[in-house]
This record gives structure tokens, sequence and C-alpha cells, in this order.
């Protein structure tokens, strides 16, 4: 037994817990992490279950908690949540749209002790903001943006960059000191989810990569100090993988809507996992012994080229569910690296993408946008291409 | 934004507030003292967590070093503490007046 603990001691224990709390949002972003396959999530666990959740996971030392969805403002329990989880000592984060949010609600949760709420955007103009939301959202949300600063809490404003929006960086960043942002994040569309499925409509240029890049470090230089603004280099257009997660069960938690458990939102994905469920097991039963969470843990699971490889701890190989959507197999290296045998999937995308942008055949093939309708077609043709 | 015209440079009669927009907190699972700020965290050593805890809005970075001296038996402080505070402001962990 003396053993058995000391190995689980050496297990890092999760620092960060993300909360879905649901999938349902008034938005349809067409790069939304959330699964295609949403629509099959019936039941959201209940209030009690993400209260005994939080209270396990912050007894195992979890401080970073995230409630994001879908949109987590349509849990009518939210307040109670974030109240739970300021009296446990998280510092808690709300990742949300602004929609559904008001000025009432603001003060309420600043009243239950929330932290710091982060307000996406998806554009700097009011037409192409609506147009990727697929609602009529932007004026509401820079009005939100301005009573978040109202009551006192940091203000993080959240833009996920693609090819329709990427030359809008200098206006983004603009309207961000006009907001008196305290950090900026330029979030790169990742290519998961509702995103991978529309990769071609999103992945941007080399060219407007290098221009991005620009005009990111000229306000990063500019702003030094007053505003922080985080910018990274979409993974497509590197040569070396991220250490995704950074490292799989090292720091993140993610339970789904119905309570599953998660090494990051994308791995439902993934085959062979069992999907543990917070309504059959404690999370620390699911972070330190479940199948799942040991399964692509440290170094053991690697074959070549990673296992050889001098830069296999830098990196774990990459990101298990890139290697998986792009090779069949999510043990092999993350095809971003120029190592892996199948690096040529995603350099054959860029380059069409840099080929074909701006005409008809890429610009006019439609988004499919994320909502509950195109999950439940998704759904019935991969059953129906499997049957 | 995280700091404004207003805030001054680190200097003996300058006051230092910890920022509202960040949490200072004692971590039990780390066993130290962390910043929160959002989605971040920095762990701190037991002596920037104790300059920090100082910056309370009323005393001048002039009177903290003092009462620190006493309290470390008057080493010399002094230079740590002001470099400590530039690092902290320039984080944004401080406001300044």
């Amino acid at each position: 037994m003396a053993m058995a603990g000391s190995e689980q001691n050496k297990i890092p224990q999760p620092l960060w817990l993300l909360c879905e709390l649901t999938y349902a949002c008034p938005l349809q972003c067409p790069y939304c992490s959330n699964p295609v396959e949403m629509a099959k999530v019936k039941n959201e666990i209940a209030t009690d279950d993400w209260i005994r959740v939080l209270r396990e996971a912050r007894k195992m030392g979890a401080t970073q908690l995230g409630f994001s969805g879908g949109e987590p403002l349509t849990r009518p329990d939210l307040e109670e949540l974030i109240a739970e989880a300021r009296q446990l000592g998280f510092y808690t984060n709300l990742i949300t749209s602004g929609i559904g949010m008001d000025e009432k609600r603001i003060k309420a949760f600043k009243k239950a002790g929330l932290d710091h709420i982060q307000v996406s955007f998806q554009a700097s103009t009011e037409d192409l903001n609506n147009l990727i939301a697929g609602t009529d959202a932007f004026e509401h949300k820079k009005e939100m943006a301005r009573l978040v600063k109202k009551y006192g809490y940091p203000m993080v404003l959240c833009f996920v960059l693609h090819r329709r929006n990427e030359d809008q960086i200098r206006d983004i960043l603009d309207l961000c000191v006009a907001l008196e942002a305290d950090y900026v994040e330029l979030a790169t569309t990742q290519y998961y989810g509702w995103a991978y499925h529309n990769r071609e409509q999103l992945l941007p240029t080399k060219a407007q990569l290098a221009h991005a890049e620009i005009v990111a470090k000229e306000y990063q230089e500019k702003l030094e100090g007053k505003m922080k603004i985080y910018y990274v280099i979409p993974d497509y257009f590197e040569d070396r993988p991220k250490k995704c997660m950074d490292g799989w069960g090292k720091v993140f938690l993610t339970i789904t809507p119905e309570g599953t458990a998660l090494p990051c939102h994308a791995a439902r994905q993934l085959p062979g996992l069992e999907f543990p469920n917070v309504k059959d097991h404690s999370v620390d039963w699911i972070w330190n012994e479940s199948p799942d969470f040991q399964k692509y843990r440290g170094l053991g699971w690697m074959k070549e080229p990673c296992l050889s490889c001098d830069e296999k701890e830098k990196d774990l190989g990459g990101c298990r569910c890139q290697a998986y959507m792009l090779t069949g197999d999510a043990t092999n290296a993350d095809p971003v690296c120029s190592k892996s045998p199948y690096h040529s999937k995603i350099t054959d995308l860029v380059d069409r993408v840099d080929e074909l942008a701006g005409t008809p055949e890429l610009e006019e093939k439609p988004m499919v946008f994320r909502n509950m309708k195109n999950s439940r077609e998704i759904i019935k043709k991969k059953s129906s291409e499997t049957a | 934004m995280l700091k404004d015209e207003t805030d001054k440079a680190i200097g003996p009669d300058v006051i230092p507030t910890f920022a509202s927009t960040h949490r200072l907190q004692w971590e039990e699972a780390q066993d130290c003292h962390v910043i929160l700020y959002p989605e971040g965290m920095v762990k701190l050593n037991p002596t920037s967590a104790e300059i920090l805890q100082q910056c309370d809005g009323e005393k001048d970075v002039k009177t903290i070093i003092e009462d620190l001296q006493k309290k470390y038996s008057g080493a010399d402080l002094e230079e740590d503490i002001l470099k400590f505070l530039e690092v902290a402001h320039g984080n944004g962990w401080i406001r300044t007046k």
C-alpha cells in the first residue's frame, strides 16, 4: 500500500478544472470546440453533482476554474456554482459570449464572488461579428464589456482568428484599447470540433498570418505593461507540435455537460476511451486511477518517430486528437511535426488554402454553423456511413 | 488597462496597492502563496509574498522597506525590495499612486 501511495504521489494533481456546464448556446460559431455530435447529449448533470466535483477537485489542489459551455449563462444555477467555487478558494473564470447577461446578473456574479469574466468577440465590425456568431450580438457584447469594467472585474477579451477576420487584427486591437481591456487573447482557431469540419473555410493564408504577427507584435510593444496581448502562431503553420494541454492528465481536467471527465475538451472523439463519469466515480479516482487518464500520460504509449526523438520530453509528441483526426491513430506523432510521415496532410491543406483563397471554389463553400440541427444531420450522416 | 498614465514609477514616496484585479492567497497544495489572475497563477517565494502583503494602499515604499528591514534585524533589503516592486508593477500585480 505504501508503494502504491508513493507512486500516486508522483502523478501531478490537476490545477485547472474546466466545467462545460452545457452545450446550449445562442451563438452558432463555426469554429466552436464543442463536439460536432453534441446533439447526442441529452441530460446535463445537476447542481449537486457540479458542487461535488468542485469540492473534490479543490481538495486535490485545483485552483483555476473555468465555467464554459456552450453558453454557461443558460444555466440558472450559475450564481450558486460561482458562490460555492469562490467559497472553496477557486479563482473563478466565466467564459462567455455575453449573450444572456445583463447588469443585474453581472452584479449578482460579483456578489457571489466571481473573479473574472472573459467576453468573446467574433470580429471587430458588426456585420462580420454577427455573420460569424449567427446572431445579432455585437452591440450587446460591447455593452457587456463596458459593464465588466464598471464592476471591477479584470477584463479579458477573446477574439478567435481565422481567414475571415484575420485582416481585421488592427481594428480588433483598437477596439480592445477603446474598451480598456486588461488582457487580449488573439486565439487562433484550433482545428477540432466544428472548426475541423470547417477548416478549409477558416484556415488563414500564410500572408495573412505574417501580417497578423507583425501587427500583434507592434501592439504588444506599444502597450507593454498596460494591456497583455496573447498571440500564438497556429500550429498548422509550425513544424513542431505544441505540448498539448501541457501533458495528458497533467494539469487540465474537463467535465462535460453530462458529467464525462476528459483530459482535454477535444478528447471525446478518441477511440478506446471509457469516459468515466463523475456520477459514477470520484474526481480523485478518475484522475489518479482511471484507465483514460493513464492512457497517454507520460511517454510509455509512444512509438516512432517520437520514441527515439530527443524532443519527446519537450512536446510529448503533440496532440493525441490531432494525431487521430489526421492519421487515424492517436499514438502517432502529431502530424504538425515535420518528422511525422503524415506531415504533408497539414502542409498540403495550408498550400491549398494559399492557392485558392479568394477564389469561389474556397470562399463560396458554405460554413457549417454550430447548432443542434446541423449536429443531428452530421450524426445521421456518420451513422449511415458506418451502417 | 492593467496600468494607466496615473501610475507612478516605483520610488521611495510612491504608495503601492495590490491590484484589485489579482488575488493573493495561500495555496496548501503548492505550499506557498500564489497570485491568481485570469487563467493564470504565479507561485511566490516567502519574501515576495511578504512584500506584496505590505502593498495595502496606505504605506509608501520607504515605510515598507523600513518595516521589513526592522523585522529582519536591520538587514539591507532596499535594493531587493525596489527591484521586486518594479517587476510586480511591470506585471500589473500592483498599482501605484
